[in-house]
């Protein structure tokens, strides 16, 4: 119970971290990234084949992960930058199903549907499983609190702002100056990087990855995590993600309530109630459980009249 | 090998036509609601259920059970636009995209809830393939085209001829131009809602007819639809058309140099050329 517990928080965690992502890609620059589940699986691929193939430390796979996933979101970015948000959706969409086929059938790299078997994990083996658990555990604990000391620095930064013109009406945030292209496609790189740094994570945890995992209900439930959480809230994205894995589990329960089901009847009542679930949220409260709230901002008059009365 | 490529481009041709009818449904819900509502690859499944139904467990011929296919399809995505996306819509059409996506989900499981995940096929005759000119074509195949064709003649004859299809065609041309004349965008909107997604649930049948089903059809389906689309130019309604027959040849001419596996990055693949090259696509934006 106590191991089911742990390997279901540094499932919260891996998740956090993508909520995270999408936050910058979503809540930040406000473009949609409807392929999530790609850019995980591209991190979860290079970091996997990096260090059990050619032997690399597990850090160094790790980086690699979120550097490619991050130059696939460039590209992906690339393309779409000047055209409406919608074709980034389809694009977005189609480039995680291309990741899955790739993933599925270059074999001689991938291994195909079979998957990767025995990706090495931080000391794994040289501690018991329990406490592998509870050491991944606290690695994910720290890569999440350093990703988010770092976005929340972006977020408060010049250049946050930045994005959340772009985000609110670019128009104006180009007649001020700003290249919106250019910090459209760094924004969502930087988004995919986190993503794929999730996934190249995943893989080290759980130590075998295969195309069937990467399925595009991961998508739905990140972006589940990051609505509920609060979209441009990075603590938003954090209480989303745990609020995310722990209903999922519910369901789980739930559905044990009801007798007489199949098996694919059960998956098919969790995945509705979790599709659901998205809908319900958008619906009543968009803004999520914990709305973003605006970094103050100085103004010149505003300093101008406070000196007025201190004078 | 000229009779292998020719043969690959009738079967493109006949595979794009089928591909046409889906396409025209997601393209002009886009030209008239603005958002691309993803909801069309369950809505696709639906219709293949829909049919498979009215074909199997009813009886019906496969040409009269592709009617039912379209009303099942039709009556779903109207509901749903109504109660689901049309609220999201004014928060913009990217919250209206993610709740498409929810939407893809929910649907799909509720045919996997009834029907399970085991493939089924239509009930279907038999029929040899016809031959000339060292070519090969299956009865089946012509009858799905010409089913999809007689389909697409009806909606341009809707679009072209009838009230509501004009005014469909002036609010997607200019809103508030169609407004000021007194054009009722909510109900142009639940009406292109119907056709749309009936349309999705008419050609998710048609494809299913040429192999079999399951909840999974349409989301298999659904890139290859976007990629038409968006490579005849999204929101044009003669531009889905080009584009499917177009995607359709492609696929079947990629055999020659990729692996089968591979068929439907063909599609990615061409959404990416167009989109650099002529984002606007082959015909442009233009509704009609």
């Amino acid at each position: 119970m106590e191991n089911y517990l742990i390997a279901m928080l540094v499932f919260a965690g891996l998740y956090g971290l993508m909520a995270l992502g999408l936050n910058v890609v979503w809540g930040m620059a406000g473009m949609i990234n409807l392929g999530l589940v790609g850019f995980f699986a591209v991190g979860a691929y290079i970091s996997a084949l990096l260090t059990k193939v050619i032997g690399m430390p597990i850090a160094f796979g790790v980086v690699a992960g979120a550097i490619g996933a991050a130059g696939a979101g460039m590209a992906v970015a690339l393309v779409t930058a000047k055209l409406r948000g919608d074709y980034l959706a389809i694009v977005t969409l189609g480039f995680s199903e291309v990741i899955r086929i790739t993933a599925s059938n270059e074999i001689w790299l991938t291994n195909g549907t079979d998957g990767i078997s025995g990706i090495p994990g931080p000391w794994r083996g040289e501690v018991t499983p329990e406490a592998f658990n509870l050491v991944f555990l606290a690695i994910v604990a720290v890569v999440v609190a350093i990703v988010v000391f770092l976005l929340q620095r972006v977020r408060h930064a010049a250049y946050g702002r930045v994005l959340r013109a772009i985000r609110d009406d670019n128009q104006v945030a180009a007649v001020a100056g700003k290249t919106v292209i250019r910090f459209k496609v760094e924004a969502f790189a930087l988004g995919c990087a986190v993503i794929g740094l999730s996934g190249a994570l995943y893989g080290h945890y759980t130590s075998y990855i295969a195309p069937d995992g990467f399925v595009p209900l991961i998508t739905i439930y990140i972006v589940l995590a990051l609505t509920a959480g609060g979209t441009g809230n990075n603590y938003g994205a954090v209480i989303g993600s745990v609020l995310v894995v722990f209903f999922m589990e519910s369901t789980r329960f739930i559905t044990e309530v009801v007798p007489g089901l199949q098996a694919v009847q059960v998956a098919a009542l969790r995945e509705m109630m979790i599709g659901g679930a998205l809908i319900v949220i958008l619906r009543l409260r968009p803004g999520g459980l914990i709305p973003e709230r605006l970094p103050r901002i100085d103004l010149p008059e505003a300093n101008l009249t406070e000196k007025k009365k201190a004078t | 090998m000229l009779t292998e490529v020719a043969q690959l481009v009738l079967n493109g041709l006949m595979a794009g036509t089928i591909l046409a009818v889906p396409a025209i449904g997601f393209t002009a819900i886009y030209a008239v609601l603005r958002f691309p509502n993803f909801s069309v690859a369950s809505q696709i499944t639906l219709g293949a259920f829909a049919g498979y139904v009215a074909n199997v467990t009813f009886g019906l011929p496969a040409p009269v059970a592709v009617a039912f296919a379209f009303l099942v399809a039709g009556c779903s995505g109207l509901i749903c636009d109504e109660f689901v996306l049309r609220p999201m819509r004014p928060t913009g059409p990217l919250a209206a995209a993610i709740a498409a996506v929810a939407l893809t989900i929910v649907l799909e499981n509720v045919i996997r809830f009834w029907f399970g995940n085991d493939l089924r096929g239509y009930d279907l005759p038999v029929l040899r393939d016809w031959r000339f000119a060292g070519l090969r074509v299956s009865p089946q195949q012509v009858e799905n085209g010409v089913i999809a064709i007689i389909a697409m003649a009806c909606l341009f004859g809707f679009l072209a001829f009838s009230r509501m299809g004009k005014a469909m065609r002036a609010v997607a041309d200019n809103p508030t131009l169609a407004s000021i004349k007194g054009i009722d965008s909510v109900t142009i909107g639940r009406m292109v809602s119907f056709v749309g997604m009936g349309l999705a649930g008419l050609g998710g049948m048609l494809l299913g007819l040429d192999t079999s089903i399951d909840p999974l059809t349409g989301f298999r389906a659904v890139l290859t639809v976007f990629a038409a689309a968006v490579v005849g130019g999204l929101g044009s309604i003669p531009g889905a058309v080009i584009g499917a027959l177009t995607i359709g040849v492609a696929e079947e001419l990629s055999l020659l140099v990729l692996d089968p596996a591979y068929r439907t990055a063909v599609g990615f693949f061409a959404i990416l050329l167009v989109l650099t090259l002529r984002p606007r696509g082959i015909l442009g934006e233009r509704a009609f």
